[in-house]
């Protein structure tokens, strides 16, 4: 409770801090208009354009039903991954033999490229929701099980004796030795996952399945619409954005006041 | 009466014998120290005593109320502040949070820890400073026995007279006894009242020295006047490989 009062107070302080990225950003659109008024609106729309088509898409029943839908399906495979990458993650780095033998599997998951998985959770599980949940799982779950292995492998062994010396009850090792190091661990495994599983899910979307965000953005494809299919990126972005620099970033921060 | 009591002592990791037929008593009130060569089993010792090791063979009898460990690293909690870093061996005594924290606050003070330090954390502390925070933590339990692996080894000159201090202080009110391992003859001359004698290949204790004179009473003059004559003596000189080339 006294923590999450701690990053609400510090939160002002930190969003002040943000406009050097505020004017990066405006930069950025800066160029795209540039971009736009030498190659034209057909193969990039002005910001202006884009923006307006924005607003329009955001009225709309059906493009919010379609955000809902990708929403849902990221979210699903992002909270199977969480919750199964990290249990999975501390258990085998307890086990000396079980880290050992996760390396290698860990290694052939993150090495396969997600469309190849996406191909094989097609023929597996057909066109629709269970291939892309499949598919975000399997690019995210590694991410957050590699970190939540490495957090417990490197638990402080000398750490551990001090406890043992002053006889730390089992909740205070836990809770004021373990935890710490292991969440300094697992948080950004959790932070770099959330950012897979909402790229993954739009391009499983794209390839297998007729809605969510990831099916308008090959209609617009399709139908050469590019102001949709960028509108479709500034939400995807925007979203990204939003929850690591608005959500996970001042959180990060507090927990990780302790290092160096 | 309470005392740490070792007898017949052999220890082994794997098949390397560490100790071999260890004994010795610690009596309430007495501060006994180890020396030897590094390497030599003193760390190993220290743990079979303090209960950080299971013992093998031989017997420890510990009947302290109490007993408290300080390092020869700091081992501080990192992602602790000072306060509770302190507070964290309180708490775990079962003492109540605001009482813990005041206790530590007071100690943290005499410790010469002032109050800009209270909120800092480990990474912003100093070799010197770490240390007087595991000092303190170690002795804001008002333990019966302590322990000290080589605590005052990575401390600059001023910094281990004035953690020396405090525990003389401590030692000729009777109100701790001590066991500490140590490299630094100097250093046990100051502090014991007996000082033990640990030889390698396997650990075995080879000769005791007494210091009857009490703590406090002892000047730099008495400390090294007997180092002097400690250094002549042949058990020493074979055991720390002195010889004179």
């Amino acid at each position: 409770m006294k923590f999450a009062l701690k990053i609400l107070k510090d939160f002002p302080s930190y969003l002040w801090s943000g406009w050097g990225a505020v004017a990066s950003i405006l930069l950025f659109i800066a160029l795209w208009d540039v971009g736009n008024q030498v190659y034209g609106d057909l193969v990039l729309p002005s910001p202006l354009e884009t923006f307006k088509t924005l607003v329009l898409m955001l009225h709309d029943d059906a493009v919010i039903a379609e955000i809902e839908t990708t929403l849902y399906r990221a979210s699903m495979g992002f909270g199977f991954s969480l919750i199964l990458g990290s249990a999975l993650g501390l258990l085998a780095g307890f086990f000396a033999t079980a880290s050992m033998m996760s390396r290698p599997i860990v290694t052939i998951l993150v090495g396969m490229p997600p469309i190849a998985w996406i191909v094989l959770a097609m023929i597996w599980f057909g066109m629709g929701d269970e291939t892309v949940i499949f598919t975000v799982i399997v690019a995210s779950f590694p991410i957050i099980f590699v970190g939540a292995l490495q957090g417990t492998r490197t638990l402080d062994g000398e750490l551990k004796e001090m406890a043992e010396s002053f006889n730390f009850p089992w909740h205070m090792r836990f809770f004021d030795v373990y935890f710490p190091h292991i969440f300094s661990y697992v948080f950004p495994a959790w932070v770099s996952g959330l950012g897979m599983a909402w790229k993954i899910v739009i391009m499983a979307e794209l390839l297998a399945t007729s809605n969510g965000i990831g099916a308008s953005l090959a209609v617009a494809r399709s139908q050469l619409d590019t102001p949709t299919a960028l509108s479709i990126v500034v939400i995807m972005i925007a979203s990204l954005m939003f929850i690591e620099y608005i959500i996970l970033e001042p959180i990060k921060r507090e927990v990780e006041l302790w290092r160096d | 009466m309470e005392r740490l009591e070792v007898k017949k002592l052999n220890h082994h990791f794997g098949f390397t014998e560490i100790l071999r037929g260890i004994n010795f008593t610690l009596d309430k009130g007495e501060v006994l120290s180890i020396v030897g060569p590094s390497g030599g089993g003193k760390t190993t010792l220290l743990h079979l005593c303090a209960g950080l090791l299971d013992v093998q063979e031989g017997s420890v009898t510990n009947t302290f109320k109490s007993s408290a460990f300080a390092f020869q690293e700091a081992r501080l909690l990192p992602w602790k502040n000072v306060i509770d870093n302190i507070s964290m061996s309180l708490l775990a005594n079962g003492e109540k949070k605001s009482e813990a924290l005041k206790k530590s606050q007071e100690i943290a003070l005499r410790f010469g820890l002032e109050e800009d330090y209270f909120e800092k954390f480990p990474k912003d502390l100093s070799g010197g400073m770490k240390q007087r925070v595991s000092f303190a933590r170690a002795l804001v339990l008002k333990p019966s026995l302590l322990f000290l692996d080589e605590p005052f080894s990575a401390l600059d000159i001023g910094l281990k007279k004035e953690l020396q201090t405090v525990l003389i202080e401590m030692i000729s009110k009777k109100e701790l006894s001590i066991l500490f391992i140590t490299h630094d003859l100097m250093e046990a001359i100051r502090l014991s009242d007996e000082m033990l004698l640990l030889k390698a290949d396997p650990g075995h204790i080879v000769k005791k020295f007494r210091f009857d004179l009490i703590q406090n009473q002892r000047d730099d003059k008495y400390v090294y006047g007997k180092s002097a004559e400690i250094l002549q003596d042949e058990e020493i000189i074979s055991t720390f490989e002195l010889e004179l080339k």
